[in-house]
């Protein structure tokens, strides 16, 4: 559906996008997460046909969005971070232009515009000044503007930012719905929000894209880091020679309590249980009691931090179902 | 096309721009009717619309100010590139609903020759030719406020620059006779307006070679022309003025001549200036 191939965007000599390739299917909705800076709304709006690139292309459908702009931003239905509202006029009349600009007329633009609206649920307040409205009606009236004319592709800049909980909880279903019959990308800075609402999560961080992948599969391949903790009976020196003793665990941070020490480890190990065995089984050998043992594991949001973090070194981290990405970054090496 | 002309036209009856723009434009021809055709028994509307034109110093930077400079204050522009618009599309729909709001008022200024016709004798030939140059020259006006508007995001300065260009278009041809006539002076003023051009450009496409070299060839023009014949550029800098000068060429219209030049002169201006702001919009999009 979207083909990004090597896309770079430069502002002067700051890189915004540096040789950004992905591919997106058909369908589904599309998470587009990194920190602020990463390039995310340059990408975006680059794909609707907003902004130019320094160099790549991008085709929307098979139509490029630089050469053939029309037929591409037909199939595209764009709501950049700040919704384009003029504050003069009612959600109504706003649509109805924006209706006609996108080729719609007569009573199909009618019908087309209470659709959306119904959908966006701004009934009650289609007929009030948009400059009225609360933030979250403001950003409602902007995804209603995206949604018309019914393009196959949403591209959504943010939506949930500066909403209440209620509100990002409404838009967040409503992303939802619009995944199942349009391909929806949005972009976040939130990993939650994007592992509750997406299938798949593109992470970029200074312009390059590092993972591409699914939330479930982007867990099991980033989430090998446990944190375990325990509180022993004896003193901090004991402790530590028995737990050095144990293969797969450092990072040990001791605390001397008087009576009892805690510990605090990591492993990268996946069989966490394992450790936890070897660790039971050193202090009953050295007849100390263990009082208290528990495991954590890294959250996807550490991850992201961790990856964001060190952008420069990593490689795009993707699976065989997006062997395209892969292929492509593997090509972009070899050049 | 269509749909930017609607919305424009919502947008300006919706607030208060067209109101404001119409009833100066009335209020200023009702004056000036009233001081040259009842006061001074005068049967020329068109010295009328001569003292009307002064009007445009001050309504058109009022109508265009806001035409771009506040799509990109509320971000909106980035609709309008998303839309399947393209830019020559949005310019000219804005373009031609600016006209729309400026005709209404003019249709009910072309009644006034007709009411005055039942009270004497009125030269309607020259009244209406004189509505129509009236008009030529405000569309021009109103596509140089357009471009205005497009190099800024800020109305006020966008209404500001518009008015010191019209006065100043407005004075030029009695500033000319300040200038200097001899062939160093224009030459010396010539240098400068191409200082001034490589200065546009500079900041037009962020490109100082280009600017560069602009200033430069310009220059080096100037010198040449200067060396094989100084005596060109005698008197040449007030001619330039003379002619360029939208309200002298609509003056002559006043006077009862119909001057096609004219009318195609401000026909290459309207063309000019939108290429211009399409131009300017566009380049928004490479920044």
């Amino acid at each position: 559906m979207i083909s990004v191939e090597h896309l770079t965007k430069r502002y002067g000599n700051f890189t915004a996008v540096e040789d950004l390739s992905f591919e997106i299917g058909e369908g589904h909705v599309y998470g587009f997460l990194g920190p602020n800076g990463a390039g995310k709304s340059t990408t975006m709006n680059i794909m609707a046909g907003c902004l130019s690139a320094t160099s790549g292309r991008v085709q929307i459908d098979g139509y490029d969005i630089f050469d053939d702009a029309n037929h591409a931003k037909k199939r595209i239905g764009y709501l950049p971070e700040q919704p384009p509202l003029y504050m003069n006029e009612t959600p109504f009349e706003y649509l109805r232009f924006v209706g006609e600009a996108k080729g719609l007329h007569g009573t199909e633009l009618t019908r087309q515009i209470l659709a959306v609206i119904a959908q966006t649920k701004i009934e009650e307040v289609q007929n009030r000044r948009i400059a009225e409205l609360s933030k979250g009606y403001k950003q409602r009236v902007g995804i209603a503007q995206a949604l018309l004319a019914n393009p196959p592709v949403v591209i959504l800049d943010e939506p949930t930012v500066g909403l209440d909980p209620l509100q990002i909880i409404e838009i967040r279903d409503l992303i939802k719905e619009l995944g199942q019959n349009h391909t929806v990308i949005f972009s976040s800075h939130i990993l939650s929000e994007a592992q509750t609402i997406c299938d798949q999560i593109l992470i970029i961080a200074k312009g390059k894209l590092i993972a591409f992948d699914t939330p479930e599969n982007l867990e099991k391949k980033l989430l090998t880091a446990h944190e375990i903790h325990i509180v022993a009976e004896g003193g901090k020196q004991e402790t530590a020679s028995i737990l050095k003793s144990i293969d797969g665990i450092n990072d040990i941070r001791l605390e001397d309590n008087g009576s009892w020490v805690s510990a605090t480890m990591k492993t990268e190990r996946h069989d966490v249980h394992a450790i936890s065995k070897a660790i039971f089984f050193a202090f009953a050998a050295k007849k100390h009691a263990l009082l208290e043992m528990s495991s954590t594991k890294a959250s996807l949001e550490d991850v992201f931090i961790e990856l964001t973090e060190n952008a420069e070194t990593e490689e795009p981290l993707t699976t065989a179902a997006n062997d395209s990405v892969e292929t492509k970054s593997r090509e972009s090496e070899a050049q | 096309m269509f749909a930017v002309l609607k919305h424009e036209l919502r947008l300006y009856f919706h607030s208060l721009t067209a109101y404001v723009f119409g009833a100066f434009l009335l209020a200023f021809i009702g004056i000036g009717a009233m001081l040259y055709n009842i006061q001074a028994a005068v049967s020329n509307f068109e010295f009328v619309l001569g003292f009307g034109s002064l009007v445009f110093v001050v309504i058109v930077p009022i109508l265009t100010m806001r035409v771009i400079a506040e799509e990109r204050k509320q971000k909106t522009d980035q609709l309008l590139y998303a839309l399947p618009l393209t830019t020559t599309q949005v310019i000219i729909g804005k373009y031609l609903s600016l006209l729309v709001v400026y005709l209404i008022p003019l249709c009910i200024v072309s009644i006034y020759p007709l009411i005055f016709a039942q009270f004497g004798e009125v030269y309607l030939p020259t009244a209406y030719g004189g509505i129509f140059a009236f008009f030529m020259l405000g569309a021009a006006l109103l596509a140089i406020g357009v471009f205005i508007s497009s190099l800024t995001d800020n109305q006020g300065l966008a209404a500001g620059i518009g008015i010191a260009v019209i006065l100043f278009n407005y004075y030029s041809v009695s500033l000319s006779e300040y200038f200097s006539a001899t062939a160093f002076g224009s030459f010396i003023s010539l240098c400068i307006l191409a200082f001034i051009i490589a200065v546009i450009v500079r900041y037009l496409t962020k490109n100082y070679i280009l600017a560069y070299w602009t200033g430069g060839v310009l220059i080096a023009i100037l010198l040449v022309i200067c060396m094989l014949d100084a005596s060109i550029f005698e008197g040449f800098l007030p001619q330039i003025m003379t002619q360029l000068s939208l309200f002298e060429r609509f003056y002559t219209f006043v006077n009862g001549v119909f001057d096609m030049t004219s009318i195609v002169y401000y026909c290459t201006i309207i063309v000019f200036f939108l290429f211009l702001s399409v131009q300017s919009l566009e380049k928004r999009r490479y920044n």
